[in-house]
């Protein structure tokens, strides 16, 4: 568990933008009829993607958009931690993964880096460009050690090329995520071992199959009607 | 050659996304072959073809998929069946199913079709982590394509009126859990709920519901085209299969890979892995599954292999085979705090052992770490880790006493080393202070 609040200084209101309202009737419209809820996450998210942040006013129209009691998203505004209930940095959110896999690769120079340039975690940073956090596994642990800036992955990084990846999102430019070394996806080092057999990828596979293996003889009437 | 597997057993052929994730290079590769043919089956002779493979579900309970599907009602009702994909993939150590969604998304796609057609659902969700965002556009960008092919969707090629949508959540390790995915895809608080009822009973919205791990789904097509008993021959009895294996830590060239189940630990680290850093005699310890899985040392490693019952048998599991690798210059005590942290961060706070136990497991564990807890917290602290362990509504409370107990079991002593060293020449033990007062 972990504490989290509202932050005292919010907004008077909040309004969706129209791409925001697009997308949030594209979220609801996924779900069966009445069952809007469902939307709850993906639309916070939408408005943390708007604002930066999910502000009370925000979490208060969400509720009227869903037909929600408003303790309800506040629930959930603050159980979910991708939420920022507080501002952020104008340029980058920097979520550094620091859970085992990551810290046995160095994620705790990453940590003690950003403390040294950007402050203390979970605040702004002085000029307002930047927000740290430490964060529990972000998934990537074949890429460690690695941070999530602003919704991407940066992988397989050092202390020297992550203080130049933060030298460009604090000039305004967003590098191309991935890992950093120029490694291929979760490929080992140097190139892949294996999946180079080219008869995989020359069509073979793509010929028609006639019959599956182990198949019964087909007999009409087996497959269900179509719903 | 590298490993047991051959190339061309390979199931996931953009594992590193070499090539073309989309329609086109995917059915190059040989998905959607074959699809229509497998609709034209009995949803029961899917459901045998997958317990004949001897598949288990690849998300770490490693229960028998096709068996799960039998679960499912076996006529529709009025409440509609649901397929629901877990991609909340979150445990640290695990990092495999998203090499599935951002390289071969239609493997997935191609998947959930035909596990929706064996339990009768006409909707499947895929619950993907929040943080995956490139993931989840690509798994979006995957599913529209095959919607605009006609492979899916009302009306589709394959017969079978069938919808896939992507929903996501937004950080929250419980969600991992079939429960807390159901009540979080509901639009609540990830919090457990209490089984029975079983999801095939009563799953989100009240209906019948299957939760699938990534992995098991994108399987399940390659299984059928190829045959029940070509995934059966690989791995050991009971353990069959191939799957995807991926390590971290202290080790040369961390990856992800396709291998055959049953591989020896050992060559799979060596062959795929580069090997332990500073050789394979600088190994210390190994966490074979994600971190809640208990870690075996060095001569255990050696011997084990990379299945179910060999990992469960030195009690420790194969969880999702994604191993967590620490050579002797790691500071175990203070990996696994870090662990006890992240259980704490993630515990839900729905029951009081997990809520209560996760914090305060931790802070001695931080102790422990530094030295400076007692000799007699040792027991009391695994004490307490096998009372959190299994009373808990879900498994976050034994996921959170596990790799405590792996550490104890196998390394009590260097933690018993650090307590001593830490009071070596600091005149602060009690009966000292007492003695100078009187």
């Amino acid at each position: 568990m972990s504490v989290r609040r509202l932050s005292p200084n919010q907004p008077a209101s909040f309004t969706f933008s129209k791409e925001s309202l697009e997308q949030a009737q594209w979220w609801i419209s996924k779900y069966p009829a009445g069952k809007q809820q469902s939307a709850v996450i993906p639309i916070l998210w939408l408005v943390q993607k708007q604002e930066g942040w999910v502000s009370e006013p925000a979490i208060r129209a969400v509720a009227e958009m869903l037909g929600m009691a408003q303790i309800r998203v506040l629930e959930v505004a603050t159980f979910y931690t991708m939420f920022m209930l507080e501002q952020v940095g104008t340029h980058a959110l920097v979520q550094v993964c620091g859970t085992t896999p990551c810290a046995l690769r160095g994620a705790n120079e990453l940590l003690a880096h950003c403390k040294k340039r950007l402050g203390p975690k979970d605040h702004r940073s002085a000029d307002g460009k930047f927000y740290w956090q430490e964060v529990e596994c972000l998934g990537a642990c074949s890429n460690a050690p690695m941070a999530m800036i602003n919704d991407y992955y940066y992988e397989d990084l050092t202390v020297e090329s992550f203080d130049k990846l933060l030298d460009e999102f604090a000039a305004g430019r967003t590098p191309a995520p991935g890992s950093v070394t120029g490694r291929q996806g979760s490929a080992p080092e140097g190139g892949p071992l294996v999946l180079i057999d080219p008869s995989l990828y020359d069509g073979s596979r793509a010929k028609p199959i006639k019959s599956l293996p182990n198949a019964p003889k087909p007999t009409k009437g087996a497959k269900e009607p179509a719903a | 050659m590298v490993g047991i597997l051959e190339d061309k057993d390979r199931i996931f052929t953009n594992l590193y996304g070499v090539h073309d994730w989309g329609l086109e290079g995917a059915k190059a590769r040989g998905c959607w072959n074959g699809t229509r043919e497998m609709l034209k089956q009995t949803p029961e002779w899917i459901c045998d073809q997958i317990k004949e493979s001897g598949l288990r579900g690849r998300g770490g309970g490693g229960f028998p998929t096709g068996l799960k599907w039998t679960f499912m009602p076996k006529a529709e009702s009025e409440r509609p069946h649901f397929l629901v994909v877990n991609a909340d993939e979150s445990e640290p150590g695990a990092c495999k199913d998203r090499e599935i969604i951002r390289n071969d998304p239609h493997l997935l796609i191609e998947g959930c079709l035909v596990a929706s057609y064996a339990i009768r659902a006409h909707t499947a969700y895929i619950y993907i982590r929040g943080e995956y965002v490139h993931e989840r556009e690509r798994l979006e960008a995957a599913i529209k394509q095959a919607y605009e092919a006609k492979l899916i969707g009302k009306g589709n090629v394959h017969g079978w009126d069938f919808d896939l949508h992507v929903t996501h959540g937004g950080g929250a390790y419980i969600c991992g859990d079939e429960t807390a995915l159901m009540e979080s895809l509901e639009g609540k608080k990830g919090q457990p709920r209490l089984k029975p009822p079983f999801p095939a009973g009563a799953g989100i919205y009240g209906a019948p519901t299957t939760i699938n791990n990534v992995e098991s789904i994108s399987v399940v097509g390659t299984i059928l085209r190829r045959g029940a008993d070509w995934f059966a021959g690989f791995g050991r009895p009971k353990n069959s299969g191939i799957k995807l294996m991926a390590a971290s830590g202290h080790i040369n060239k961390p990856c992800v890979v396709e291998e055959a189940m049953s591989i020896p630990m050992r060559q799979l680290i060596e062959d795929h892995f580069g090997g332990v850093r500073g050789g394979w005699g600088n190994l210390k310890a190994v966490i074979p599954g994600g971190i809640s899985m208990r870690m075996i040392p060095a001569e255990e490693a050696e011997v084990a292999l990379m299945d179910f019952d060999d990992l469960a048998g030195r009690r420790s599991g194969l969880g999702t085979a994604t191993m967590i690798v620490m050579d002797k210059d790691a500071d175990l005590v203070r990996a696994i705090a870090r662990a006890s942290y992240f259980y704490k961060h993630e515990s839900c706070g729905q029951c009081t052992p997990c809520r209560e136990g996760t914090g305060w497991m931790w802070r001695v564990m931080e102790r422990m770490a530094t030295g400076e807890a007692e000799m007699k917290e040792i027991d009391l602290l695994l004490d307490v880790a096998s009372q959190v362990e299994g009373h808990t509504i879900c498994g976050l409370g034994d996921a959170a006493a596990w790799p405590i107990q792996g550490l104890f079991r196998h390394f009590r002593h260097e933690v018993e080393e650090r307590i001593t060293n830490y009071r070596i020449g600091k005149p602060h033990v009690q009966g000292a202070t007492l003695a100078a007062a009187e």
